[in-house]
């Protein structure tokens, strides 16, 4: 690699040729700070919060989209000179004079890259710039979050990931300007358009005005109502990632004390979601192979993620018909605690109340689906929250989440196998799926039950599998960028699968929408599918059980009320539709 | 998508469509021509309403978020229609400290529309400009071809009741 000497605030290093400026500095230890920056996604140099001084530069250069390469070899750096610092407070007033500082209410009042950014550099709440204001209207018409351009900074962050990696681009910046703001073309409301609430917007916002909506009172309410029995479950990706809420490092696996969590917040059934994991993978894995066998509606794609389902519907309607029809595990989890559990336990599915934690914002849109209602009149989940929610849950109520013991799930839905755990992440699904359709669907043994080929972060991965002389070609697609690219290779005819796993966000769940913020400072470096994607792979070989098939919950409730996989039951309660929406 | 901003159903013939059509499939391979395309477009329909707008989006496989970014950011575009009598108020420095700006918002109470609107009737639609070259008349206001100077909102009704 071409190195390049730098002397960086007075101290000489020898640094990468090939980088930027601020990931050069990063490299010997220098920390510059950013509020647009998003490395790969938001490269644009816009909101002049890391300006640098380069001795001879004629001005100060912003250190994000300056390559080292442009210096000349021996280049004097000033990353906190007094006219670097000044410049860095002036932009920050500036962005202050327009800001919405109601702090002490926000969200993310603790989590905010602007009052970080603020504090440290001593900026006071009233500024010099102060004068007029331009007043938005916040935005709650769409059912996974709030808008509140008053908190916007401009960034752009999230605009820039909901076209690039998400191919959607229902945001974006209009009019110029003063007026320049956040918003959807003809300023319809995020409700209103073919929104597929993903939430990775949410995860980039630098300040608060992106937020999931909060379903915490709900879930509170309903808790102290004597008359419900309120049951919780919580996705695969929880426990990998809720951790990070508590000062512990990122890919930390929780399970134990995230269910000594739940009782302790009062919750009549803690329960996994891995359980339903397994149970998808049973129905799910029998409409492949049924579909497969007779070479009708393939390639059969999954179902898991509603955000992709969301897409799917608004953007590639002609696809609906080869969509699995199994609903998610969060579906199936609620469909099966208002059916099988309410006639198991002797109460009436009225008085169940299921919370969901999920590391989704759409998993609140899928709740409220229609289609999603096993018992009539009944949704199948009464509130979905994500694992931010949660967090918010247990500091409320000043559970010591990093001193409680490791507690186990509850009967009848407490185990999950690893198949199930890994769903959480991108191609899991996929090879939960594999295993239990090799070995108890067409009695392969596997060599090995972990498939490395449709593991990793890359965003298409593809894979060939011979199971008892059945070839059956695979893609894994993360990310809705990828998917759209897959999909169209699939529809022009260059390429041909039989089976598709597509997870709406970058990574799969472990990076959903509703996982912990992380800041641009640890996101730009530290890549977070992949390390809570691993946490789950962990998870994965320490449990007993590997295969969906082998899960004892799982057979019970096929056994006691099922039947089997496909039967007629187990289509009215675990299986839906889906219906083609505008894309305008 | 429900759009909150126009105020005039879009009545697009299938003439104009057809010229629309012919001027994205020249441009649709041509990198970076959304403003071409949309200047041409406005010279077709007037305006660029929603329906244009998704035209062009789908024509050249952009997002209509990004179609309607560029429309807002520029001021030669709009997306309402021109009325019969446009009038323009100048917002520029001599006859912004004359009063200006109380003319423009009193005309927008007045006309029940935002500058850059149209009334529904398709009579007046309503913008600011810069300097019209007439500060020695400060404030001033031109409707089509009319110019009126040394204005105060008093005025305002008789003028309008001219049109």
């Amino acid at each position: 690699m071409e190195m390049k000497k730098l002397i960086i605030n007075g101290k000489e290093y020898s640094v990468p040729n090939n980088l930027t400026l601020l990931e050069a500095c990063r490299t010997v230890g220098v920390y510059i700070p950013t509020l647009c920056w998003l490395k790969d996604v938001n490269e644009i140099g816009a909101c002049r919060i890391c300006v640098v001084e380069v001795k001879g530069a004629r001005s100060l250069v912003a250190a994000c989209v300056y390559p080292v390469s442009e210096l000349r070899e021996g280049s004097e750096i000033f990353t906190n000179s007094p006219a670097v610092i000044e410049s860095r407070k002036t932009t920050l007033k500036l962005i202050l004079s327009v800001h919405d500082r109601k702090c002490l209410s926000c969200v993310r009042s603790g989590n905010c890259e602007l009052q970080t950014l603020c504090n440290e550099y001593g900026i006071e709440d009233e500024g010099k710039f102060d004068g007029t204001v331009e007043k938005y209207d916040i935005d709650a018409s769409a059912s996974h979050m709030i808008r509140n351009n008053n908190k916007c900074i401009l960034c752009r962050r999230c605009s820039a990931v909901c076209s690039k990696l998400q191919a959607v681009a229902v945001i974006g910046a209009n009019e110029r300007g003063f007026k320049t703001h956040i918003g959807c073309a003809f300023e319809a409301d995020l409700g209103d358009v073919a929104c597929v609430s993903c939430g990775q917007c949410i995860n980039v916002c630098p300040t608060g005005a992106l937020t999931e909506r909060d379903d915490t009172d709900k879930v509170f309410a309903a808790l102290n109502d004597p008359t419900k029995h309120v049951i919780v479950q919580t996705a695969p990706s929880i426990r990998v990632a809720l951790g990070e809420e508590f000062g512990m490092p990122i890919g930390t696996i929780v399970t134990g004390k995230m269910v000594a969590a739940l009782k302790r917040l009062g919750f009549d059934g803690v329960f996994d979601t891995n359980f339903s994991a397994d149970l998808t993978i049973m129905e799910e894995g029998t409409e492949f192979l049924n579909r497969y066998l007779k070479r009708e509606k393939l390639p059969l794609i999954t179902s898991c993620s509603p955000g992709w389902i969301k897409y799917c519907e608004h953007y590639h309607p002609d696809m609906i018909p080869n969509l699995s029809s199994c609903k998610s595990p969060q579906g199936m989890f609620g469909a099966v605690a208002k059916t099988y559990y309410a006639e198991k336990m002797g109460i009436d599915p009225k008085d169940i109340f299921v919370v969901s934690v999920m590391p989704c914002t759409a998993k609140k849109f899928e709740a409220e689906r229609v289609d999603h209602s096993a018992v009539k009149g009944l949704p199948d989940i009464d509130a979905a929250i994500t694992t931010r929610e949660l967090a918010r849950m247990i500091k409320k109520c000043g559970i010591m989440f990093n001193q409680l013991p490791d507690e186990e799930f509850d009967k009848p839905f407490g185990l999950g196998s690893g198949a199930g755990t890994i769903f959480g992440a991108t191609g899991g699904v996929m090879e939960a799926a594999l295993r239990t359709a090799a070995i108890k669907l067409l009695g392969v043994e596997l060599p090995d039950v972990e498939l490395k080929e449709v593991r990793g972060i890359e965003g298409i991965k593809e894979a060939t599998y011979n199971l008892a002389g059945n070839e059956i070609k695979v893609a894994v697609a993360s990310g809705l960028s990828n998917a759209k690219k897959l999909l169209e290779s699939v529809k022009s005819g260059e390429k041909s699968y039989d089976f598709i796993e597509i997870m709406a966000c970058p990574g799969g769940c472990v990076n959903g929408g509703g996982q912990p913020i992380q800041p641009a400072s640890v996101r730009n470096f530290v890549d977070l599918r992949a390390v809570r994607g691993a946490a789950l792979y962990e998870d994965d070989r320490q449990l007993p059980v590997r295969l969906s098939h082998e899960n004892e919950d799982v057979k019970a409730i096929y056994d006691e009320y099922f039947k089997e996989p496909g039967s007629h039951k187990a289509h009215e309660i675990l299986h839906t539709g889906y219906i083609a929406r505008p894309k305008y | 998508m429900k759009n909150k901003l126009e105020t005039l159903p879009f009545k697009g013939t299938p003439e104009q469509k057809e010229q629309l059509c012919a001027i994205i499939e020249e441009y649709k391979d041509v990198p970076g021509a959304l403003v071409q395309v949309l200047k041409k477009a406005q010279e077709i329909y007037g305006y660029l309403p929603l329906e244009v707008q998704i035209d062009v989006a789908e024509g050249l496989n952009v997002p209509l978020e990004e179609v309607y970014g560029v429309v807002t950011f520029y001021s030669l575009f709009s997306i309402n229609p021109k009325g019969d009598y446009r009038i323009s108020v100048c917002l520029g420095t001599a006859c912004y400290v004359k009063g200006a700006g109380d003319l423009y918002d009193s005309l927008q109470q007045k006309l029940g529309i935002s500058g850059g609107g149209c009334t529904p009737d398709g009579k007046f639609s309503l913008e600011a400009c810069r300097c019209v070259g007439a500060c020695g008349l400060a404030p001033v206001i031109t409707i089509n071809e009319d110019v009126y100077g040394r204005l105060t909102v008093k005025d305002l009704d008789d003028i309008l009741a001219k049109y």
